[in-house]
């Protein structure tokens, strides 16, 4: 029931993004994806989403051939850096988005549908701004309700590209505490990008450290930092 | 003591003077001319003006117009959401080219766009003898004054919504794709709630253009009295009849449409004013 990332390579043009990345991480893991700018992370990520198609590689998930899936089927929560809220809609539509897109048969009532967002809201502590638009909110609010919309749908995985990378300091360390709360309640499987290795190594059960299309060394934040295995790594840690 | 202006006002007298200058060139240009056609439809009174509305060649005229809209701009509403969204979020050779493409009925003269047609469907064209075999006719019929329309306006939905959904992005779509959302699905709830309000100035213009357009269907309709004329191909051969008050009630009939056009545009913007600054803000 593991993760398993094997050899994906990903070109864009002539540059390539992922150049046989692989990692393996339990069920239940929360993984940081650490590395420069351009390290293909984001890549990887939403590959993994199902956003973008691998070259080449596989990933298996729950006993599924993970990448053979569309991206719709696939149930990974997508929390993006710019939020990408629907911003026609309220914050309370936006949550109940993923269950009323769901075919007739699977989609809740609508008063069970009202329910689940209620119970979303309070659990990212904006109870009273269910009626609000997105461009009413502060950033933080808005990656709040994004992370309420992505759990909405029981994600089977959560996808977090650099979620708090547009926020500043004293929200984001607020924040990574109560994202890593709620990774351990839901009992997803979570990826989380980012090129703060402080964050990474803060929140995370693994740490994947990335370089140039691949992964250069994965293990506990403790013990990467105590075992550099690259001269890239001893040197992007040190740094 | 001596009061200062802000760094973005400017002296009063200076306002005052761009404010004449702008009243005076839309007075001139915009007000006038429309003024004028009133006037010289309602010359002999208005019981002259409304035995040009009961002459059966009008109707027929009127009747034309509409019908030549009424085709043209839901097919251009389609195809400009299509080509707009195939070039805001996806990418693939020759995009560059599309745009270009989508341009060129602003570039191209609507006489030559209409002699296309001509060369196309013409008895000495490609298909025209092939066509009229079968007893089907392009050219001086509706099939031809409908094709000249969709070329002119084709631009205008399209042209609208481009700008807009390229600075939207695909991060929406994307979100709506992962939550589970079908491609329908996130258009229809995405995509299209983002655009309505582009997509509906687009579409007026696109209507307003489509019942105007003179020059591309002057020479594909033949100009049949009563079958092949539209309004402005009506007004201009009142004219030539000096038949003044006659064109010139059906230009105020034309220029009615036009106004009725903007009012509504009007009217929604200034009804839906909040939802219109919070799709725009964010």
């Amino acid at each position: 029931m593991s993760l398993i990332i094997d050899t994906i390579s990903k070109r864009f043009g002539r540059f390539a993004a992922l150049d046989g990345a692989s990692l393996t991480a339990p069920q239940g893991a929360f993984v940081a994806l650490l590395g420069p700018s351009g390290s293909g992370k984001t890549t990887l990520l939403r590959i993994l989403g199902g956003l973008e198609q691998a070259d080449s590689g596989s990933a298996r998930f729950a006993d599924m051939n993970w990448l053979d899936m569309p991206a719709r089927q696939r149930k990974a929560g997508f929390v993006f850096q710019q939020y990408a809220l629907f911003r026609h809609m309220t914050v309370a539509r936006n949550i109940a988005f993923g269950l009323e897109v769901r075919p007739r048969g699977e989609r809740p009532a609508r008063a069970r549908i009202k329910q689940r967002v209620e119970e979303l809201l309070e659990l990212v502590q904006l109870q009273d701004l269910g009626g609000r638009y997105p461009s009413q909110l502060s950033g933080g609010q808005r990656q709040r309700v994004a992370l309420a919309r992505a759990l909405a749908i029981e994600p089977r995985m959560l996808l977090l590209d650099e979620p708090f990378g547009a926020l500043d300091a004293k929200v984001r360390k607020e924040l990574r505490i109560w994202l890593r709360h709620i990774h351990d309640k839901a009992g997803v499987t979570s990826v989380f990008v980012t090129h703060d290795q402080e964050e990474a190594f803060a929140v995370a059960d693994l740490v994947a450290v990335m370089n140039k299309g691949r992964i250069e060394q994965v293990g506990a934040p403790d013990a990467v930092r105590r075992e550099p295995r690259t001269p890239f790594v001893s040197e992007f840690l040190g740094a | 003591m001596k009061k200062h202006l802000k760094p973005t006002e400017d002296p009063l007298a200076l306002k005052l003077l761009l404010g004449a200058i702008m009243l005076a060139f839309i007075g001139l240009v915009l007000v006038l001319p429309l003024a004028v056609v009133f006037r010289e439809a309602l010359a002999d009174g208005w019981d002259k003006a409304f035995a040009t509305l009961g002459d059966e060649d009008t109707l027929a005229a009127i009747e034309l117009s509409l019908t030549a809209a009424a085709i043209a701009v839901p097919l251009n509403t389609v195809f400009g959401i299509a080509a707009a969204w195939a070039i805001a979020k996806f990418d693939f050779p020759g995009k560059t080219f599309l745009v270009t493409l989508i341009d060129l009925p602003f570039s191209v003269s609507p006489v030559v766009a209409g002699l296309i047609y001509v060369l196309v469907f013409g008895m000495q064209g490609w298909f025209g003898p092939a066509l009229a075999d079968y007893d089907i006719h392009i050219l001086f019929a509706l099939p031809g004054i409908v094709l000249a329309t969709i070329f002119v306006t084709f631009p205008f939905v399209a042209r609208e919504l481009i700008p807009l959904m390229v600075d939207q992005g695909r991060d929406e779509e994307e979100a709506a794709a992962t939550l589970g959302a079908t491609g329908f699905q996130t258009f229809r709830r995405v995509t299209l709630p983002n655009i309505k309000w582009a997509l509906l100035y687009g579409v007026l213009l696109c209507n307003a253009r489509a019942l105007g357009e003179f020059g591309a269907v002057s020479v594909v309709s033949g100009h049949i009295r009563g079958q092949t004329n539209t309004m402005p191909l009506h007004v201009q051969l009142l004219y030539d009849n000096y038949d003044y008050v006659g064109a010139f009630t059906v230009a105020a009939i034309l220029a009615l449409l036009a106004l009725l056009t903007l009012g509504v545009k009007s009217f929604l913007e200034w009804r839906y004013a909040d939802e219109l600054a919070a799709s725009h803000r964010h």
